[in-house]
């Protein structure tokens, strides 16, 4: 089994990761990368440190050891002045969507052209609600505040505020948790088409595994901080690795430790 | 000890850079000015005419065991602009502002909005740290200079009305006896003062961890630490004022 199958310039690569939180490790030699135009969901059980390894490519994080080259250059070696600029590239919906309580939801969603891009507000807005109207929320909600928004809807506002920017990568923390099931497959159908009509590379994490079977191109299982498992999504429920048919059948027994 | 010195040390300089270097966030330094300066006016006034009212009535009532009673407008004066008016406005602020900026600060870190922001190009120490650093250093000593005035004007409403002193006599000898040190001193230490009110406030937020136990936790220390951090500020500035 190779964490990194067959690819030949990854987009995103996270090479021999470690962290480590009250000297118990999280992660332990991280080796996985993702081609460009692949949309790559990392599965596995709470704790085993799927956040980290976002928050780490994201440099939210420092690693103790290893790399995340981005297209090939070595992110975790730049200042946070040096990285800033990257993030134009990316673009992110939190799992609690992480609106900001006091702007408006246009002012949300057009946050980065405002305020890095300079965008004039005026224009910025047009830009924000054509953002809305992709993740299908009405230019009627645009001046709502967060708190008076649904969890369905935080989370739509959170992706056009993800895509609003053009990225060539989207990251996804846990998209779905939360959601009814009628509302998580109108969130995962809408990540897979704005994935595929940007054309960007996706790299999501969850424990939601029919989101799993509709956002991937390819699964990745981490377990103790490192990749068990590597394969693509047809693969999720067939494959004879023990640690995936633990998770996927959702049964106490078998590798992983079910203590909880 | 020194580790938490060290840390807020350099969030401090952080901070700082933040405020002196471009890119400013305008909009945010306006909107922080009246939540920390404008709205803070009542609590502030309130507190300064209670206090030379009753700092009048306190140099009446004792002052006659060393004829104190015939300088009690000089007194006032001086013990409102030197040292009652930037400590109480600040020691007001560090109950209303450090408290709300570190809960609002801690509730956005814990609900992922400042991480949210890193993604966004957007770098928390321009969009949040420096308009609170900047409002607080422009805030306090506006606010210090109206509780002088409103200070004053209890000591003399209380001596004119329940004292019976002269009102252009009270006046005269407030004019005549304080001195433009006075006034600026006392502006410099709010300047420092709030300065402290901003930092402690955005330092605990930002640091806090734990979800809803931890932001409440950051409120407790940021009032806590901007007071005792105005108190020993204003012991070594008075100390370096003296010295002058």
């Amino acid at each position: 089994m190779s964490a990194v199958s067959g690819i030949e310039v990854p987009k995103l690569e996270w090479r021999s990761v470690a962290k480590r939180f009250a000297r118990a490790p999280v992660l332990d030699g991280l080796d996985l990368a993702v081609a460009p135009g692949r949309s790559l969901v990392l599965i596995g059980g709470s704790g085993q440190g799927k956040s980290v390894t976002l928050k780490i490519a994201l440099g939210l994080m420092q690693p103790d050891a290893g790399q995340v080259l981005l297209d090939g250059v070595n992110v975790t070696a730049l200042s946070e002045n040096e990285r800033r600029p990257l993030f134009s590239r990316i673009g992110m919906l939190f799992q609690g969507a992480a609106l900001f309580d006091s702007l408006t939801i246009w002012e949300n969603v057009a946050f980065r052209l405002v305020h890095s891009d300079g965008i004039p507000r005026r224009e910025a807005r047009e830009r924000a609600i054509a953002a809305m109207h992709l993740v299908r929320l009405s230019p009627d909600v645009a001046q709502l505040y967060p708190g008076e928004m649904s969890g369905g809807m935080q989370k739509r506002v959170g992706l056009a505020r993800a895509i609003v920017g053009q990225p060539d990568i989207l990251f996804f923390d846990e998209p779905t948790t939360g959601l009814d099931p009628i509302t998580a497959a109108a969130i995962d159908e809408l990540i897979v088409d704005k994935v595929r009509s940007l054309g960007c590379t996706a790299v999501s994490i969850t424990h939601d595994l029919a989101s799993a079977r509709t956002i991937a191109d390819e699964v990745a299982m981490l377990y103790q901080g490192r990749i068990v498992w590597r394969g693509p999504v047809r693969e999720l429920d067939t494959t004879e690795n023990p640690y995936v048919r633990q998770f996927v059948g959702g049964s106490s027994q078998g590798p992983i430790d079910a203590n909880v | 000890m020194a580790a938490a010195v060290g840390r807020v040390a350099h969030f401090a300089g952080r901070g700082l850079h933040a405020a002196v270097t471009p890119r400013w966030f305008p909009q945010q330094i306006l909107r922080q000015l009246g939540a920390i300066g404008f709205l803070s006016l009542p609590v502030v006034g309130m507190t300064a005419w209670f206090t030379g009212a009753a700092l009048a009535l306190n140099i009446y009532s004792s002052g006659d065991r060393f004829n104190a009673e015939q300088v009690m407008a000089q007194i006032v004066a001086l013990g409102i602009t030197r040292e009652l008016g930037p400590v109480l406005a600040a020691l007001m602020l560090a109950g209303r502002v450090a408290a709300a900026i570190a809960s609002e600060i801690g509730a956005m870190r814990a609900t992922e909005q400042i991480d949210a922001m890193v993604t966004l190009s957007t770098d928390p120490f321009r969009y949040l740290i420096a308009p609170r650093l900047i409002a607080a250093i422009i805030a306090l000593p506006l606010l210090t200079l109206v509780a002088d005035i409103i200070g004053v004007a209890g000591g003399w409403q209380v001596a004119i009305h329940m004292l019976g002193t002269s009102p252009q006599i009270y006046i005269a000898n407030t004019a005549d006896f304080l001195t433009a040190w006075d006034v600026e001193s006392g502006l410099i230490k709010a300047a420092v003062f709030g300065f402290i009110v901003g930092l402690m406030g955005c330092y605990h937020g930002m640091t806090a961890v734990g979800g809803a136990r931890g932001v409440g936790r950051a409120t407790t220390q940021a009032v806590v630490s901007s007071a005792i951090l105005i108190l020993a500020a204003d012991y070594l500035l008075t100390s370096l004022f003296t010295r002058l």
